[in-house]
């Protein structure tokens, strides 16, 4: 178990380096650079720059040399840890992504364990009961939850707590914390915030996580082991939530690996149309404005986080699971 | 032999709803089972076999119902009255504590019976905690020793073993322990040798035999195989298309065979020491499809006794054809005399 581990452990330095060169060529695939970019935007707003000052900017910015230079400085860089600075915003991209790492892993983690709290009791009832009332009740809302597009759920929830109740839940602080540091009081804040985007983005996981263990469950409890614990003089509700239940949450655990990256990348659209200022509009204003080491690093931070999600979801499969614990 | 049996089936019906129509596995079956006896039940796939067992227990999956009949077991107290287990609710407290307390089960297949991701151990002395108020330490001891009676060695170890671990003769021992760990006074072995090899299934029918003569149990033994049955048990209950169709004591089953059915059974066996060259016999035509059943005796399109007009309007009546050998056919119907049809 150690040594697998660790051979899990040692591989992500060479997974990061290669996902390194594809997220640098791909940032780098669009035509024109962030000084083209910027000049557009200057443009746009009545100034403008000359070509001979932005070529100037070009060259203080190493903008002008050959791909492969750029990436070597940037990996160069990164391995001394720094991540560079945001054309953009003239700050350091650590900073700013620090910044928005914990409301971004906060929301992940609570609607994580949303879904999972809904979808789990809602499948095993779901199959318990199959064909029953509460069944296709569970269905229809989870099909309902499927289909519609978070970012819309997110706007007619907006609208509805607003009008019916007068709450403003755009953004992540309320105004008054939006500048300050860290303190408990912010904290509890960004709570109070957190809440809707986290039951939005749940609710959009948990359907496909309640179809999931409802088949699970159905797959298992027709298992030859239900009859020997029915034979035993089991009662039928132990009976399901001992066995079946636990062989059926097995599958579950190998998807959180997937389901990851899945929440980043879904908070985006949501945590855009909501305003929260996490990495996801960040990543999409960095990407938009070509603002290429800070999208780069973004980028760079969601692939350790995918492979770390999946090693912690092998973990735990091996830990709920003797069958491969022990091979 | 006690005067009355500790099990009695009596008319059972047990039928299948589906969506094309209703599937009628058990059609009537009765037999009696009395202490300290083996009986085995014997038939082709589908004949209602386990159905029957699965009725025996209550355990009869949806859409399966017991339509009709008695299955009456021996107060334990007072030998002279019964309980229909059949008027039980399903799941309630009384029937939970038959099952596993007073009938056992030996499932049909020892890779699955077990559930993967939890211990041998875990598992029985879950079976023991069920029917005995007994704290962990002493469900151990019992498990333990249990384990020892069925002969596995290294309990302590196995003990914490999954059930993919161990091979095929040792999961089917764990499987016996937990059946009898609870001290039943029925067990119902569902074809436990299928699944294994034969040396291995030479031991255990051994071991099952060991079982019951210290127990004093009574098993109710389910196989299509008629070697076991000769060698493993005292009365036999011959099964076709969800009915009985001959039950006797094993010696007048295998030599004294008076269905043609039970008679077409043993022929198609083949024997070690006949040398012929000749061709083994079949039973000619196939099981009919169980929304198709024949009327009257279920066999009777495969019979070669058939008689027209006769076996396929109603079926036959038990008849007593020698000391507790009964057959459900019409070639007896107006003598008891043992009569050679041939």
């Amino acid at each position: 178990m150690a040594s697998y581990i660790a051979k899990r452990i040692l591989v992500i330095p060479f997974l990061l380096f290669v996902f390194s060169i594809l997220i640098f060529v791909l940032i780098q695939a669009p035509p024109g650079d962030f000084m083209t970019t910027y000049s557009a935007i200057l443009a746009g707003s009545g100034s403008s720059l000359d070509a001979e000052q932005l070529d100037a900017m070009r060259v203080s910015y190493g903008l002008d040399q050959p791909l492969h230079i750029q990436y070597v400085r940037w990996i160069e860089k990164l391995l001394r840890g720094d991540m560079g600075l945001s054309l953009l915003y003239m700050l350091p991209n650590k900073q700013l992504i620090a910044e928005r790492l914990g409301p971004t892993v906060a929301l992940a983690l609570f609607s994580f364990i949303l879904s999972w709290l809904i979808a789990i009791p809602s499948g095993i009832y779901s199959a318990t009961h199959k064909n029953s009332f509460g069944d296709y009740f569970f269905m229809v809302l989870n099909y309902i939850g499927v289909a519609i597009p978070n970012f819309f759920l997110a706007l007619l929830l907006m609208w509805f707590f607003y009008v019916k109740f007068g709450w403003n839940l755009v953004g992540l602080f309320s105004p008054e914390f939006e500048a300050a540091p860290w303190s408990w009081a912010k904290f509890l804040d960004m709570l109070k915030h957190l809440w809707l985007p986290g039951i939005i983005l749940a609710l959009g996981g948990s359907a496909r996580l309640t179809r999931v263990m409802r088949a699970n469950l159905l797959d298992e409890m027709g298992k030859p082991y239900m009859v020997t614990g029915r034979a035993k003089g089991m009662s039928e509700w132990s009976l399901v939530m001992k066995y079946p239940v636990r062989l059926a949450i097995n599958p579950l655990v190998s998807t959180i690996g997937n389901y990851i990256p899945q929440l980043f990348s879904g908070s985006l659209i949501v945590a855009s149309v909501m305003n929260l200022q996490n990495i996801g509009p960040l990543l999409l204003q960095a990407l938009s404005m070509q603002d290429m080491y800070l999208s780069g690093s973004i980028l760079l931070v969601y692939c350790l986080l995918a492979i770390l999600g999946t090693i912690l979801s092998d973990l735990l499969l091996a830990w709920v699971d003797p069958r491969i614990r022990l091979e | 032999m006690d005067k009355k049996p500790v099990l009695s089936v009596r008319d059972l019906k047990a039928y299948f709803s589906l969506d094309e129509g209703i599937v009628k596995s058990v059609d009537g079956v009765s037999f009696d089972a009395w202490k300290g006896q083996v009986v085995g039940v014997v038939g082709e796939s589908g004949c209602g076999k386990s159905v029957t067992m699965k009725s025996v227990l209550r355990i009869l999956e949806k859409p399966g119902k017991i339509v009709g009949g008695e299955i009456l077991l021996q107060k334990e107290d007072n030998p002279n009255e019964y309980i229909d287990l059949v008027k039980l609710p399903e799941n309630g407290p009384e029937i939970r504590d038959i099952r596993g307390g007073r009938i056992a089960l030996i499932p049909q297949e020892p890779m699955a019976a077990f559930s993967p991701v939890h211990t041998i151990g875990d598992q029985i002395t879950e079976a023991i905690r069920l029917h005995r108020p007994v704290s962990k330490r002493e469900a151990y001891k019992i498990c333990i020793d249990t384990l020892h009676a069925v002969g596995m060695s290294m309990p302590e170890k196995r003990f914490n073993s999954y059930s993919w671990q161990l091979s095929g003769g040792l999961r089917q021992r764990a499987i016996i322990a937990m059946a009898i760990v609870s001290n039943p006074s029925i067990l119902i072995a569902d074809e436990p040798t299928t699944a294994i090899d034969v040396t291995t299934q030479a031991q255990i029918l051994k071991l099952l035999k060991k079982l019951q003569q210290e127990r004093d149990m009574t098993i109710l033994f389910i196989t299509h195989d008629l070697g076991v049955i000769a060698q493993m048990t005292q009365y036999v209950v011959v099964m076709y298309l969800g009915r009985v169709m001959e039950k006797g004591p094993v010696d007048d089953i295998f030599h004294n065979p008076k269905h043609p059915y039970t008679r077409a059974l043993l022929d198609s066996i083949p024997s070690a020491q006949k040398t012929t060259k000749v061709k083994l016999p079949t039973i000619a035509g196939s099981i009919p499809h169980p929304f198709n059943k024949p009327s009257g005796c279920p066999f009777h399109p495969r019979c070669t006794k058939m008689i027209p007009n006769v076996c396929n309007i109603d079926p036959p009546a038990e008849t007593v054809v020698g000391e507790d050998h009964v057959a459900y056919c019409f070639l007896y119907q107006n003598t008891k005399e043992v009569k050679d049809a041939a």
